[in-house]
């Protein structure tokens, strides 16, 4: 009888604090003191203020939680929380100044070898790299604002960066001003949806050799070079919106390497070049929306077997520009603004093909300072001439089936 | 002044060619509004109209007025008017017809269907470029006694800068394809009134293009504010400078 | 009253007036002579400043009128042909020529109601004849009252009524002590209406003086004839150098 009770009673002492207790934190008080302390699955509950720590570690199965985003402040020093355990949970914490170092990528949240863990409604600002994940699996990162206020490249890391990861989900995430918006390097069967990259130095998104990954309804704005995607198979991109990536060699995404992929109802809008495109086979571009862009397409002779169906091109100064003459890939049933042929049949599809190439893009091509003179009465002859006789452009770039009117992507969307 | 360019809009607005300009002006815009369903196109169509019709019309316009109203111009001399005064209400009469005729021809259609800024900014080009061919125009005329010989320049500077100076850009930038030229060609541009319009409008509707430009300089120039600034500040030296080479002209002048 | 002093203009290489003085005074009415292209035109456009000499300048009632403008008020002009804005109506251009005047009130409408021209204000200028409008141009020239009137061909074009009411008007004016000089290729008019002939011949003043002289000198009756023989003489002007006068 007393042995039974010693036993249930080890029992308690054994169970109780397994089931989650939660210890609460206040300014002035160690976060790392107490997760040293905490058991496994604890919860610490961190009450608002300013707590000044850096290089905290986690190596047990963790909840913490920020009450009214608590502030760890590391003080331009190292990373803020390290992270290697399983089923780690950290919510709604502001962590700023990470050290600002690339030896040893100071991050505000870096996770090794870990599993299930979730980041959620954490704030970070002036951090390195933001949350920095390695060889680490079923990951939710959720509703994160990441804000770094660098002025140049090197001087910040990438907002949330994941190498060798899998199975993850990335969503509804601010990312601003760091150097890559979201960077992923190895990372398969994840998904990143809904999220907001802009203004981020070098790439909104940039992957290398993450194949079968996913990005929904993402926005990429005003990133110094759009979006890189690179050495990679079986890519679906749908709905994303690409907008305003201005500069010399800025693309709303460009597109290295890719192979049977899906891009499908983005919307590329204001970018200098919408899709840049090299060494990329397979790939079908369907119910994209191509606006106002410099270039809607730069298509690389390297490109083969691609399908651009039922897009729309809209008030892009070049539609499709090209380095070679050689160029196989379908172009069909299109809507193009510049188009100007007429439809006897009333099939509402042009009865003579549209060639979205023109001359004066190969010139421009060659030399860009060229673009000056685009819109003057000479080029517009020049161009002319290049329709009625073609001569330069390549001649099996063209869309035998024409729209006569633009796709209402609105509602066939929604 | 005032009054002398009170008669002289008098007699300008009630003739056969400000109507006629008005009208055809209208058509056009119809036309242009009734065959593009959006705003981008009618600017894109409206384009050409800007840089190539409305500079011709205003150039050859401006001979002719010249001309036909010599002997008034010769009596009004004889008036107890200054020169400078006789030859302001010549030329801003031609230039208020070619301004009205715009902004009626385009803005009543404007009004009912519709405009955006980049059209607006059109309006605006048009009219620059009318003031400019004007004063180019009335300086081809008081440079020479000759009505066909006036004409005949009018139209060169028609010619050249709206077809010959783009040839011979775009032949330098080609034969020089090697060096670094886009500071050149820039600048280039800003001798040419119709590049200038045009550089406004490609602002407006290629933005997105431009800043594929290289270097710092290009990327402040067309992404700012300042680019438009100094185009509409060249804009306006274009101008003036014809008009005043001409005022000096006209006010030594013998009749 | 018109007083020009040294006056050079060449239009490119031709010479049209060399060293060029004249005195014109107040209460004479001068016929201003020469074959074509001897400077007459481009002495009355000096004078009213359409045509800028290269040297010398014009003094009009002591004034110079180089860079001056204010004293074509004192001076009514009636051009050879006289052409106006097409569109605006006769009403409209008389005010106009008020409205340029701003310091005259009060107009000499006795042209434009001899010339009936007050029943055709509404009419615009294209619907004019060219005697009408002649008749504009005088009306004009009358209008303010000025002390000088210089009239180009005053008659030229006009009906034979309207003729003479011009010729009437002009001497009314000539009473009234006004300064008046007339150009015109009918020497019957000159002689009705002038009391000094000036004679231009290859930019210089070959001949000024009055009728009485001028006819004293020629050793002629008669106007015409006397005008007849000038020109011969300036034909012959190598030979005399001299500027013919009385005095």
């Amino acid at each position: 009888m007393k042995a039974t009770h010693i036993i249930i009673g080890l029992l308690l002492i054994w169970f109780i604090p397994t089931q989650a207790a939660i210890i609460e934190l206040k300014p002035g008080n160690s976060i790392q003191e107490a997760i040293n302390q905490a058991a496994e699955g604890d919860t610490l509950k961190i009450l608002p203020g300013i707590y000044l720590e850096h290089e905290i570690i986690i190596r047990k199965p963790l909840t913490l939680i920020g009450v009214d985003y608590p502030t760890i402040d590391a003080m331009d020093k190292g990373n803020v929380i390290i992270v290697a355990a399983e089923n780690v949970h950290i919510e709604g914490l502001r962590i700023i100044r990470t050290g600002k170092s690339n030896l040893d990528d100071s991050a505000g949240i870096k996770f090794f070898d870990s599993k299930n863990c979730t980041i959620i409604n954490n704030r970070l600002e002036q951090t390195f790299f933001g949350l920095h994940f390695s060889n680490s699996s079923n990951l939710t990162i959720k509703n994160n604002t990441l804000i770094s206020v660098a002025e140049r490249e090197f001087q910040t890391g990438n907002g949330i960066h994941l190498w060798k990861c899998k199975d993850s989900f990335i969503e509804n995430n601010f990312i601003q001003g760091h150097r890559d918006g979201i960077y992923l390097e190895f990372v398969t069967n994840t998904e990143s949806n809904h999220n907001m990259v802009l203004e981020n130095k070098r790439y909104g998104l940039h992957f290398m050799f993450s194949h079968e990954n996913s990005y929904y309804k993402n926005t990429f704005k005003r990133n110094g070079a759009g979006v890189a995607v690179m050495y990679t198979r079986n890519v679906i991109m749908k709905e994303n919106i690409f907008e305003e990536n201005w500069g010399a060699s800025a693309y709303g995404i460009l597109l290295k390497d890719i192979t049977d992929s899906e891009v499908i109802g983005n919307i590329f809008r204001k970018n200098t070049i919408g899709i840049y495109m090299e060494g990329s086979s397979r790939t079908i571009f369907k119910r994209n929306e191509f606006n106002q862009n410099g270039w809607a397409i730069k298509l690389m002779a390297s490109c083969d077997q691609n399908t651009f169906e039922a897009n729309n091109f809209l008030g892009n100064t070049f539609d499709i520009s090209t380095n070679g003459s050689v160029v196989l890939n379908t172009l069909t049933k299109n809507y193009w603004d510049k188009y100007e042929g007429y439809d006897l049949n009333k099939d509402r599809i042009g009865d003579i093909p549209y060639r979205p190439i023109n001359l004066f893009s190969v010139i421009v091509e060659k030399i860009p300072s060229a673009v000056i003179l685009w819109r003057s009465f000479l080029v517009t002859l020049l161009d002319r001439m290049e329709k009625v006789i073609p001569s330069i452009t390549p001649e099996n770039m063209i869309d035998h089936s024409p729209k006569m009117n633009p796709y209402d992507f609105r509602t066939a969307n929604s | 002044m005032f009054k002398l360019l009170k008669y002289s809009l008098l007699d300008i607005v009630k003739s056969r060619f400000a109507l006629l300009y008005t009208v055809f002006l209208i058509l056009v815009a119809i036309s242009i509004y009734q065959v593009s369903e959006d705003m981008s196109k009618v600017s894109l169509s409206l384009l050409n109209i800007m840089l190539m019709m409305v500079p011709l019309i205003a150039a050859i316009f401006a001979t002719t007025h010249f001309f036909n109203n010599l002997e008034f111009t010769e009596l009004m001399l004889a008036q107890p008017v200054k020169r400078r005064d006789v030859f302001l209400s010549q030329i801003l009469a031609v230039i208020v017809v070619l301004s009205l005729a715009i902004i009626i021809g385009f803005g009543v259609p404007m009004i009912l269907w519709g405009a955006d800024v980049t059209v607006l900014t059109l309006l605006g080009i048009g009219i620059g470029l009318s003031i400019i061919f004007a004063g180019l125009a009335f300086m081809a005329s008081v440079l020479t006694r000759d009505k066909a010989k006036a004409i005949g320049i009018s139209l060169s500077f028609w010619i050249y800068f709206s077809l010959v100076y783009d040839g011979f850009v775009l032949y330098l930038i080609y034969s020089l394809s090697d060096y670094p030229l886009e500071k050149t060609t820039l600048g280039l541009v800003f001798f040419n009134p119709v590049d200038l319009g045009r550089i406004i409008m490609l602002m407006q509707l290629d933005i997105s293009a431009l800043m594929g430009y290289t270097g710092a300089f290009f990327q402040q120039f067309f992404g700012s504010a300042k680019g438009i600034l100094l185009s509409s500040a060249m804009m306006l030296i274009w101008m003036l400078w014809p008009m005043g080479v001409a005022m000096r002209v006209f006010r030594k002048k013998d009749f | 009253m018109i007083s020009v002093q040294q006056i050079h203009k060449k239009f490119g290489k031709l010479e049209v007036l060399k060293d060029f003085n004249l005195e014109f005074e107040a209460g004479n009415s001068y016929a201003l002579m020469g074959p074509n292209g001897s400077g007459k035109t481009t002495l009355i456009k000096i004078i009213l400043g359409m045509v800028i000499p290269n040297s010398g300048d014009v003094l009009v009632q002591g004034e110079a009128i180089k860079g001056n403008y204010a004293y074509r008020s004192k001076i009514g002009y009636m051009p050879q042909i006289g052409r106006y804005p097409e569109n605006i109506k006769i009403g409209q251009l008389f005010s106009m020529m008020q409205d340029i005047r701003p310091e005259i009130k009060s107009y000499d409408m006795e042209l434009v109601n001899d010339f009936g021209l007050n029943e055709m204000l509404d009419k615009p200028m294209h619907t004019l004849s060219g005697g009408t409008r002649q008749k504009v141009s005088a009306a004009l020239a009358f209008m303010f009252q000025p002390d000088i009137l210089i009239l180009d061909e005053p008659t030229a074009g006009l009906d034979p009524i309207a003729v003479e009411l011009l010729k009437t008007k002009i001497k009314k004016e000539r009473e009234k002590g006004k300064l008046i000089i007339i150009t015109s290729h009918i020497l019957s008019e000159l002689e009705e209406l002038t009391n000094h002939a000036i004679y231009i011949f290859e930019g210089d003043v070959f001949f000024n003086d009055t009728v009485e002289s001028l006819k004293e000198i020629t050793g002629e009756n008669r106007f015409s004839t006397a005008i007849a023989r000038l020109m011969e003489w300036s034909l012959k002007k190598n030979t005399i150098k001299t500027e013919l006068s009385h005095v």
